[in-house]
């Protein structure tokens, strides 16, 4: 049994300052009550920051990554495939882990008590997709290309087409919930959350990639998106043993 | 070796519960368990107004101060204990987490850590999850380096007070008595 001091744990690198949005983004209204003005407290990476949830097979359903597929009938509008891999910043995949998403409708619509844009609701769709990365990190979707919709952030505002995803990485550290948009989108230039982030090349990241290869003839497009959560340091005991 | 940069945090937007919870979600343990306790709170915006889109998440070791997790170096706990705990706020605001207490970590550099659950905070209007700590007023926190570490005056915003049924943790994300947020 090792003794409680001098563990060695993993350490996570920290992304650069302008990866993220500023918590206080003006542009985005609801920023404004709902950021910290305190600063923050630096908590060291202890044995709780360095594990996380392993949430894997028991968390899915038959037809949970293909959300064509959820219903008797076929949901309208454009059929998408979405594949990628989740990455540490180092390259390494992560595996057996699980991959949430959740989107609007052809139309733009969510099915959510709470949107009240008037596009149709599709009854063959509910925009929910669950999966798990596979050994070497890859995950897969079948769904429909999501459409645009107005909200009410700013004048004419319309969010550019886009899918919510949710991954959990090996350790606390690396929980990361994002948005995956779609290539050449003329709606980028006025979307303050799309532009929340400061880094131009950080942004492009969030931009999937048509991908031919994986398209489908007579069926559906596809587009490809890799999500890279936060790489570890080298760690000092990995040096050590090196001089071992 | 080639560094690949972090894919960005974006909102969870108002839609959240079509995608994040699950019916279990807020069950840690299952319900019935001997011992176990609800904690329930409330997060708040910078008026005071509850947020009703938000989302806690919480991750903790079990009862042993074990994570069944391979990054554990003191070995994979294998007690097959999920320490995740995932719960939207209702139309009031609040959450609920039923789970056991945690054990007592080591801290690595000497010392232990008080029994505490990591929690991030996601919700609609916020392009990032925060983060922060549970502690609990019954317990013993005086050797936590964390703890320690917080303003004293602000301290008393990770810790759960005692209440019938388990302990109730409010969030406030803004303004007076704003919750303790850390980087990590």
């Amino acid at each position: 049994m090792a003794t409680p001091t001098g563990l060695r744990l993993p350490r996570y690198r920290q992304d650069p300052e302008d990866t993220h949005a500023p918590m206080d983004f003006a542009g985005y209204r609801s920023t404004k009550l709902r950021h910290p003005k305190q600063p923050l407290v630096l908590l060291p990476q202890m044995l709780t920051e360095v594990t996380g949830p392993l949430l894997g097979p028991g968390r899915l359903g038959e037809h949970d990554n293909d959300l064509t597929r959820q219903h008797s009938g076929e949901p309208q509008g454009q059929r998408i495939i979405v594949t990628g891999r989740l990455l540490d910043g180092g390259g390494r995949p992560i595996r057996d882990s699980l991959v949430e998403i959740w989107q609007a409708n052809a139309g733009g619509r969510y099915r959510h008590t709470g949107d009240r844009w008037p596009s149709p609701l599709d009854p063959n769709f509910d925009g929910l997709g669950r999966a798990l990365t596979d050994g070497d990190g890859r995950y897969e979707f079948t769904t429909i290309k999501p459409g645009a919709y107005p909200w009410k952030n700013h004048d004419n505002a319309w969010r550019p087409a886009h899918i919510h995803f949710s991954v959990f990485g090996a350790a606390f550290t690396q929980r990361l919930v994002t948005q995956m948009y779609f290539p050449d989108d003329p709606l980028f230039g006025q979307d303050p959350i799309f532009n929340s982030i400061p880094d131009e090349k950080a942004r492009q990241r969030m931009i999937s990639r048509f991908d031919l290869e994986r398209t489908e003839e007579q069926w559906a497009l596809a587009f490809q998106f890799d999500i890279v959560v936060r790489g570890r340091e080298q760690s000092v005991f990995e040096d050590e043993e090196d001089e071992d | 070796m080639g560094r690949l940069g972090t894919t960005p945090s974006q909102t969870v937007g108002p839609y959240l519960t079509i995608g994040l919870p699950w019916e279990d979600g807020p069950l840690v343990v299952p319900e019935g368990t001997a011992g176990a306790v609800w904690i329930r709170g409330t997060v708040f915006d910078g008026e005071g107004a509850p947020v009703p889109d938000a989302l806690i998440e919480t991750w903790q070791a079990d009862p042993e101060g074990r994570f069944d997790h391979p990054d554990d170096p003191r070995g994979r706990g294998g007690s097959g204990f999920r320490g995740f705990g995932r719960c939207p706020t209702d139309e009031h605001g609040e959450y609920r987490i039923f789970t056991l207490l945690p054990g007592i970590l080591p801290s690595g550099h000497g010392g232990d850590q008080a029994r505490h659950i990591d929690v991030s905070v996601f919700a609609r209007g916020m392009l990032n999850r925060v983060v922060t700590r549970i502690y609990f007023e019954d317990q013993d926190n005086s050797g936590d380096a964390v703890l320690a570490s917080v303003p004293a005056e602000r301290r008393a915003t990770l810790v759960a007070a005692k209440t019938e049924a388990g302990y109730r943790f409010d969030v406030r994300l803004q303004g007076e008595g704003e919750t303790v947020f850390f980087a990590v």
